[in-house]
């Protein structure tokens, strides 16, 4: 059971400031899952943690002890990384025993733990061959298994899923989900860009910025009160339709935030009108592109697929005003 | 369509003349080095005797036989030590970050294009201090001096271009440096290494400035050197059936090699060319 | 808790004390075997030393490369290096030795490189075979040309005299007028297939599928050549010649071999080792070879700058 802090952690390279300052605290088993688009900071706070790179200011503990100058595998952590990062020329068995052979443990240990890893993650058949002789699925149930062998205090995502395909992303990501269930004990990060994936695993997900936390939250929290505009248009998919000018006037506000799954179509008297541009079937949804006037067009989400054509007149209102209101600097507004 | 067999033929024609001239002057050796007597004399384009007493004479008379010997060891100590020195190395070069790592790089480079000549001199009086004149070792010691940059150089390209990935996987899994290049980094270098010290090889066995110059005796030489002292009284006594077959004995193995390993050769050239 | 001040990682201290030891090794060697040997020979060349005393030498400043008596008669006498006619012939050997081979060998080298590059049956015995002239020693091929160049019972002067390119037996070694030519040769011969496996290299890294964008736009295959291959393999091509010219300026065994004693073929290297071992100068000779690699480092630092090596690539 290991607490995270982090206080005002910095990370430059150079003149390059990728880090500006994090303040976070990662509770006892908790999985935590920082989320932000490219470039925003998350693989390099992670890494951080690892111990992978250097921190340029600020503290970070695991349980009180401060680790900035520690080694990895000093700060007991494990790390599964994006391709997987297995050695070629190693067997699957001693893929995962490399590390607790160069940490002397003795030979029964050593053979024990990794026979139970590879029980849960059930790869024991695989345990003979090389990581090319295995799918793309298997190699990355092995990377978790050479996680899971050291048993860490601190586990390590980075993107995971992300060579993986669709179909094979969302078992894979329900495996993660179990693990964590199975090793409750264990604080997990995990970094991603794909917001699914944060909603769907995390207790509590941090959304990155420009290398600031933007917000931290459990993932309703994020999806019902999110503290900005960024936030609000991050988490969701399709993204929060934002309007300004006289559509926000109406509600007094300088932006306003509408999600697509809470607007809908009335035969008449909408709030709005438009043209409908397209219209997007997925069998179970559909969406709706339509003009209202403002800048964008708006995207309403339907059960069902559209019966509606290209070129028609639609009336659209928000769902029991179920709306969120941002002032110019994207922060919530005040009533 | 004429007009295509018109090209296909001069195609071949030119591929045809390409593999002559490229094969025809060691072709030559060969047949000359299986004749003998007045019949090395007679101009024959195709193998008319078949006579191993150039061969047997090569081996068995002077230091032929102990000059191959000499280049073996020579060029294999060389390949070995520069091998160990350079992997630790270029490890340190591609991928540990510290100040003056790219003008260390530079200086490696230039040193790769070192005129022999301009530190012989320097090299006699350090080799002849060193006491290692007219020695198997002083031979080694300064083939050093092309060996290393080259390996050092080529080994570098390839280990930069290993995963990260890899790499900081074991640094969590907790090995250090040494860990990651013997029990990571080795096994997937192989090819490279097998490359590289073929091309480290080579360059050692053809050498022959240094070979010429820090040696004295008959026993020391290594073979470059006999075979470039193989002379007659006068230029009609030159005994060009024994120079042709000792040719011919230091060169097949060369090209049995070559052509065993051409790809990845050719990979290791251009990797030291292109890049370097 | 408090603010730590910027303390290097234990991971960091350890990867540059390991990178420091592992350096360590190749460094020495290269400063013992290249870079202490260099700034001998430079000093040397500032000295009297000879081959037989060298312990004994003396500085004596700027005299092996020029010095000048004044005689009673207002007449100065010039003596060094620089007024050295035998000097300026190996310099002017050396020169056209470097540029017109390697100049062949890019022709030949490119017309090659264009054949492997082609897809056709045989490809793979061409791409031996033109491995074998460059994994013989030189000083074979050399003596191996130098037993076909005879010339009583060299098979090349039988072989052109039955084509009809010669009338009479040439003593192509020997005689002041081919020399050179035959120097030429053979180093054509036998480096011709690196510089052609480098321009190939070159030629590979091209995208197919602008080929086949010419071939839509009926491109003719000759103009395609000049406009579209030689563009972009001209990079690879510049280092490939800039390697071989660097390598060329520093010529030895060929020569030394198969025209021992010809004036005609004397490179700078040649001369250098003759007056350092042969004829007992080496103080002189120590200064040829610092004037050779001057002239060499200055190409090879034209060469970087031009050919901007990538030197700092890599992740960390």
């Amino acid at each position: 059971m290991t607490t995270i802090r982090m206080q005002d952690l910095r990370k430059s390279f150079g003149t390059f400031d990728v880090i500006k300052g994090v303040d976070l605290e990662i509770e006892p088993g908790e999985f935590m899952v920082f989320v932000g688009p490219s470039g925003c900071g998350k693989s390099t706070l992670l890494r951080l943690v690892a111990g992978l790179e250097d921190i340029t200011s600020g503290t970070l503990a695991f349980d009180e002890k401060i680790v900035n100058s520690l080694t990895p595998s000093q700060r007991g952590i494990a790390m599964v990384f994006q391709s997987y990062a297995l050695y070629p020329h190693m067997t699957v068995y001693d893929n995962m025993a490399f590390g607790l052979k160069l940490a002397k443990g003795s030979a029964d240990d050593v053979k024990r733990r990794v026979h139970k890893a590879a029980e849960m993650l059930q790869i024991t058949d695989y345990l003979d061959r090389l990581p090319k002789q295995l799918s793309g699925g298997q190699r990355q149930r092995v990377a978790i298994g050479r996680a899971i062998v050291r048993d860490p205090k601190v586990f390590l995502f980075d993107e995971p899923l992300s060579n993986l395909d669709a179909a094979l992303r969302v078992a894979t990501r329900l495996e993660i989900a179990k693990l964590h269930a199975k090793m409750h004990e264990t604080t997990m990060i995990y970094v991603t860009h794909d917001q699914v994936e944060a909603m769907t695993l995390a207790d509590r997900i941090c959304v990155l910025r420009d290398g600031n936390v933007e917000q931290v939250g459990t993932p309703l929290e994020l999806y019902e009160k999110p503290q900005s505009i960024f936030v609000a248009g991050f988490i969701g998919s399709p993204k929060m339709n934002f309007l300004t000018e006289q559509f926000a006037d109406a509600y007094k506000t300088d932006i306003l935030g509408v999600r697509p799954e809470h607007l809908e179509i009335k035969d008449k008297d909408g709030l709005w009108k438009g043209k409908l541009l397209l219209a997007e079937n997925l069998g179970s949804e559909s969406f709706l592109y339509i003009d209202i006037g403002a800048k964008e067009p708006l995207v309403v989400r339907q059960d069902g697929s559209a019966h509606q054509q290209p070129g028609e007149l639609l009336c659209v209102a928000p769902v029991n005003n179920n709306i969120h209101r941002f002032d110019q600097s994207g922060r919530p507004a005040a009533n | 369509m004429p007009m295509s067999i018109i090209k296909n033929t001069a195609f071949y024609a030119l591929v045809a003349v390409i593999v002559v001239c490229a094969v025809f002057p060691f072709y030559y050796a060969i047949i000359t080095s299986f004749r003998t007597g007045s019949a090395i004399f007679t101009i024959e384009y195709w193998p008319t005797s078949f006579s191993v007493a150039n061969y047997v004479n090569v081996i068995a008379s002077g230091s032929f036989a102990r000059n191959l010997l000499n280049s073996i060891i020579v060029s294999a100590c060389v390949v070995t030590l520069s091998l160990l020195m350079a992997v630790t190395a270029a490890f340190a070069l591609s991928r540990v970050r510290f100040r003056g790592r790219s003008l260390l790089l530079l200086t490696i480079l230039s040193v790769s294009m070192f005129p022999q000549i301009a530190v012989l001199a320097g090299l006699f009086e350090v080799i002849r201090l060193l006491g290692l004149y007219n020695t198997l070792g002083g031979l080694v010691f300064s083939y050093m001096i092309f060996t290393l940059p080259f390996t050092v150089w080529v080994l570098t390209t390839f280990m930069r271009d290993l995963p990260v990935e890899i790499e900081e996987a074991a640094i969590v899994d907790g090995a250090t440096p040494w860990v990651i290049i013997t029990r990571v980094f080795l096994p997937l270098m192989w090819p490279a290494l097998v490359t590289t010290g073929l091309l480290a090889f080579i360059a050692a066995w053809n050498e022959f400035l240094f070979a010429l110059t820090f040696t004295s005796s008959t026993e020391t030489r290594t073979v470059p050197v006999t075979i470039a002292l193989f002379t007659g009284s006068s230029a009609h006594e030159v005994p060009w059936g024994i120079v042709m077959a000792a040719s011919v004995i230091v060169t097949v193995p060369l090209v049995v090699l070559v052509l065993i390993f051409q790809r990845k050769i050719i990979s290791g050239l251009t990797a030291g060319g292109v890049k370097g | 808790m408090t603010a730590s001040p910027t303390v290097r990682s234990e991971l960091l201290r350890q990867r540059s004390r390991s990178a420091r030891l592992f350096l360590l090794p190749m460094i020495l060697a290269l400063a013992v075997v290249a870079g202490w040997p260099l700034l001998r020979t430079i000093y040397f060349s500032f000295t009297d030393a000879s081959l037989t005393n060298i312990d004994a030498a003396k500085w004596v400043g700027f005299k092996n490369y020029l010095s000048w008596i004044q005689l009673k008669s207002g007449r100065t006498i010039y003596s060094g290096l620089l007024v050295d006619p035998a000097w300026w012939n190996a310099v002017w050997n050396t020169v056209r030795f470097s540029v017109i081979s390697v100049a062949l060998e890019a022709v030949f080298g490119m017309i090659i490189a264009l054949v492997l590059n082609a897809e056709f049956k045989g490809r793979g015995i061409v791409r031996a075979a033109i491995l074998i002239p460059w994994a013989i020693p030189t000083i074979v091929s050399a003596r191996m040309w130098g037993w076909m160049m005879n010339d009583q019972f060299g098979i090349l002067n039988d072989l052109f005299m039955r084509v009809g390119l010669i009338d009479h037996p040439i003593a192509w070694t020997a005689s002041s007028d081919t020399a050179m030519i035959a120097v030429l040769i053979v180093d054509v011969w036998k480096t011709t297939p690196f510089m052609a496996l480098l321009i190939l290299a070159g030629l590979q890294m091209i995208p197919g599928d602008i080929y086949e964008a010419a071939r839509i736009d009926g491109v003719h295959p000759v103009k395609q050549f000049f406009r579209i291959t030689l563009p972009l393999v001209k990079p690879a091509l510049m280092v490939a010649i800039i390697f071989r010219l660097l390598d060329a300026m520093r010529i030895f065994d060929l020569i030394y071999v198969l025209t021992p004693n010809s004036a005609q073929t004397k490179t700078m290297s040649v001369l250098a080792r003759e007056n350092l071992i042969d004829f007992d100068k080496f103080a002189y000779g120590s200064a040829q070879s610092t004037l050779l690699f001057l002239v060499i480092a200055l190409m090879t630092m034209l060469a970087i700058w031009i050919g901007r090596v990538k030197l700092d690539g890599g992740e960390r």
